[in-house]
């Protein structure tokens, strides 16, 4: 059996999750949009859904827009809002260079119609510079995104303090996340950002779909012309199935969010406890306190990322080199990149999540295969 | 209830409902992760998209899978005229579009594209010569729709495809949402370079579609970050989706043989009662076996209100619509009926029966009952009669 170690990639479906879809691809398969009974009940499926959604965030239902992942929310806020207020003369958008790459190229996007874009630099630990970030900001700043945690190497960034400096500034803040929901308290009545992007299946929820929380008096721009659908800030048919999943699935996660955060902390602790009793040298990249829990990236210098996964894979250890996305062509991570780590550090990068499947005893027993592969590649290559 | 309104949305078929469920059981990974439960999700996803390309007559590589119809028209419209702004900024399409194209094209007209609406003739079919003599120097596009959603006119996408051959640089979108399952669909063969495709129109689920992208035609994606689907489309694949998108194309291609002489005779059936049997009646669209498709009925009851009308046969157990289901809300007169020269008052008075594979001959009846019962009630009571 293949211990998976990969659950920031994405999450198998809750067995609750999946026995919620079904009557919607059943029975209850009627388009709401359509005026006649068929359509009305789905419609009140819909809406149910987005209040779940919305009670996890403590935000409106109508401050919810369903979508069809965390890429396509990412791209509605950034090109909606851009688009938007370029009307006002803003020309200018603030990003940081550890962002995942579904805001990156969005804001390479941004750059290419005619915005102006800045990319603030992190720390070693992977944490935003405030100062960088005060610096950046002009009066044609239309938007800050910076993401909740990150992906790679799971630092939580500073969103509480950007989003008060964005809103002194009078300039709307964009947060991405995907990672955090389901793990840190998203409430938008607290937190100071406009707009939020999460995702589905990266909370034992369906895969396409997702969500942007939009505050009230956002001006945003669709990204999908054609149907009346999301209150026009989103056409197309709605992924019925998908979004009432999705909505039990937050309901769950928001049940059991203390116990998830505990379950993977031992999980995260365990992999350390086991690697440092094995002896083997190992670095953990991103910050030491501010991380979200099931993210941990570490680096065993000597032992190639590339040639690490496929052993690992072979003895049954599912894990990544950074995100999924972009572990397919297995460059070199620009989160790593932007924390200045040192080549071996890169060259040797792992990210292990953990997830709701996870015991404690069998990332134990992964860490010793680990160990044991990083000392046989090291020991080889020596 | 008799759901006689599957141009709006079908039953998912209990097969493709099967294995989306499998899949979302079993094959939990990321198909771009390298481990191998990614890799299983991976293959699955290559083997989806060489069925799908197999049913179509294309290349694998030549598929892109979305969310849904919606979003395949956006991608390839908006795509193709801002990846080759440089070259022109017209494009040429109908008035008879679906939303999904005609709302892009409204909003290409803001950022300062040039549209040209070609009208159609009464059966709403657009003429292939009005696509030459609209061409102009700056042209980047034509996208004409092939089975029309609000009453079925099947447009001459192969003479449009073959006439735009001696203008290899103006690239050619057919929005193919409502043909999968009724009608063969040859994007090759018709010199087509873009296509869509919607999943929950041929019993598979929502939130899921294709754009079929020539090899070779370049478009700036409408969501990036990540380069899945070749680039041309960024996010995590829906996995469970395109499963149940690709069973849901081979079982309709499967059925397509006997399921349209049976759809077709309906329609000929609920035409020959409604003219029989009921006065004041229009029927919409070219009913013909060649020229519309077997599964969209459009009647006009001139006088009544559709919405008046949907609501008194689900009375009698029957759903139907008054219009297409994205602006089944609004209560303007719909622009396609008014294209094709029904004044408002018809326009208003209108309703799209639509037939699915899994409908039966009972439901049909069902059908013909429930609107030979309300239509002359409804027709007596606007004429003043108690
Ligand atoms: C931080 C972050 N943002 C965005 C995404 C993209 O979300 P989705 O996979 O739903 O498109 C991901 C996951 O891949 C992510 O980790
Ligand atoms: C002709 C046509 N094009 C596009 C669409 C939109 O597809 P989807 O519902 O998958 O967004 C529809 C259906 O609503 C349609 O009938």
């Amino acid at each position: 059996m293949a211990i998976y170690l990969d659950h920031a990639a994405t999450t198998p479906v809750h067995p609750e999750v999946k026995e919620a879809m079904l009557p919607y691809l059943e029975q209850q398969f009627g388009n709401p949009s359509s005026i006649h009974g068929f359509g009305r009940e789905i419609r009140n499926a819909v809406d149910r859904a987005r209040d779940q959604i919305a009670g996890a965030l403590h935000a409106a239902p109508g401050q919810v827009i369903f979508t069809s992942g965390g890429t396509e929310a990412d791209n509605l806020a950034l090109i909606g809002v851009a688009r938007a207020l370029r009307e006002q003369g803003k020309d200018h958008v603030v990003t940081t260079q550890i962002e995942h790459h579904a805001v990156l190229d969005t804001c390479e996007f941004l750059e290419e119609i005619g915005f102006r874009v800045t990319y603030v630099p992190v720390d070693a630990t992977g944490l935003v510079s405030m100062n960088e970030l005060r610096q950046a900001v002009d009066d044609r700043t239309a938007l800050i995104s910076v993401m909740y945690g990150n992906n790679e190497v799971g630092t939580l960034q500073p969103v509480e303090e950007i989003g008060a400096f964005a809103r002194e500034q009078g300039i709307l803040f964009h947060s991405d996340a995907v990672q955090a929901f389901g793990v840190e308290p998203l409430d938008v009545q607290r937190l100071p950002v406009d707009l939020l992007t999460i995702s589905s299946h990266k909370i034992n929820g369906p895969k396409g779909v997702g969500a942007l929380y939009v505050d009230r008096d956002v001006p945003l721009r669709p990204l999908a012309h054609g149907g009346q659908q999301e209150r026009r800030r989103r056409a197309g048919t709605e992924n019925v199935p998908g979004i009432v999943g999705f909505g039990r699935a937050a309901q769950i996660a928001m049940g059991n969010r203390e116990q998830y955060r505990e379950h993977t902390s031992r999980c995260r602790q365990a992999m350390l406890e086991e690697l440092e009793s094995a002896g083997v040298t190992f670095t953990v990249n991103g910050h030491p306190e501010r991380h979200l829990p099931h993210i941990l990236n570490l680096s065993f210098p000597g032992a190639d990322t590339e040639v690490m996964l496929m052993n690992l894979d072979l003895e049954g250890i599912a894990c990544a080199s950074g995100s999924a996305c972009t572990s397919g062509t297995l460059e070199l991570s620009h989160v790593l990149k932007a924390m200045h780590l040192p080549d071996e550090i890169l060259r040797s990068a792992i990210r292990f999540s953990f997830g709701r499947g996870n015991t404690e005893e069998e990332v134990r027993q992964a860490a010793q295969t680990i160990a044991a592969t990083v000392k046989r590649l090291t020991e080889q290559s020596k | 209830m008799v759901y006689l309104d599957n141009s709006a949305t079908t039953q998912p078929d209990p097969e493709v409902i099967r294995v989306m469920s499998d899949v979302m059981r079993d094959i939990y990974g990321n198909p771009s992760s390298l481990h191998g439960l990614g890799g299983k999700a991976e293959r699955l996803l290559k083997q989806a998209r060489e069925t799908v390309a197999r049913i179509l007559g294309v290349s694998p590589q030549s598929l892109v899978f979305t969310s849904g119809g919606t979003e395949a028209n956006n991608t390839a419209i908006k795509g193709v005229a801002y990846q080759h702004r440089g070259r022109g900024r017209h494009l040429i399409t109908t008035q008879v579009e679906h939303a999904a194209v005609y709302e892009v094209c409204r909003q290409l007209e803001k950022w300062g594209w040039e549209v040209t609406y070609l009208p159609v003739d009464q059966q709403g079919r657009v003429r292939p010569e009005d696509v030459a003599a609209a061409l102009q120097e700056d042209t980047v596009l034509v996208s004409v729709m092939h089975v029309n959603n609000e009453m079925g006119t099947v447009q001459p996408i192969p003479e449009i495809g073959r006439l735009l051959q001696d203008y290899p640089k103006v690239l050619f979108h057919v929005d193919a949402v409502q043909s999968i399952g009724k009608l063969e669909v040859r994007p090759r063969e018709w010199g087509v370079d873009l296509m869509s495709f919607s999943g929950h129109k041929f019993h598979g689920p929502k939130g899921v579609g294709c754009l079929y992208v020539r090899e070779g035609v370049t478009l700036s994606p409408l969501l990036v970050g990540g380069g899945q689907e070749g680039g041309f489309r960024s996010g995590t694949q829906n996995m469970p989706g395109i499963v149940g998108f690709t069973k849901a194309a081979v079982l309709a291609e499967q059925r397509r043989a006997e399921a349209v002489p049976r759809m077709y005779r309906w329609k000929q059936e609920m035409i020959e009662a409604v003219t029989d049997r009921l006065q004041d009646v229009r029927i919409n669209g070219d009913t013909s076996e060649k020229g519309g498709a077997p599964h969209i009925l459009s009647l006009s009851f001139p006088g009544l209100k559709s919405e008046v009308i949907v609501h008194a046969l689900e009375e009698k157990g029957v759903a139907v619509s008054s219009k297409s289901a994205c602006s089944s809300k609004g209560e303007e007169p719909s622009r396609v009926l008014k294209a094709m020269g029904l004044d408002d008052e018809t326009a208003v008075g209108s309703i799209r029966i639509s037939t699915g594979a899994d409908n039966r001959d009972e439901d049909i009846q069902r059908g013909i009952e429930a609107l030979t019962a309300v239509i002359p009630r409804l027709q007596h009571v606007m004429k003043g009669g108690s």
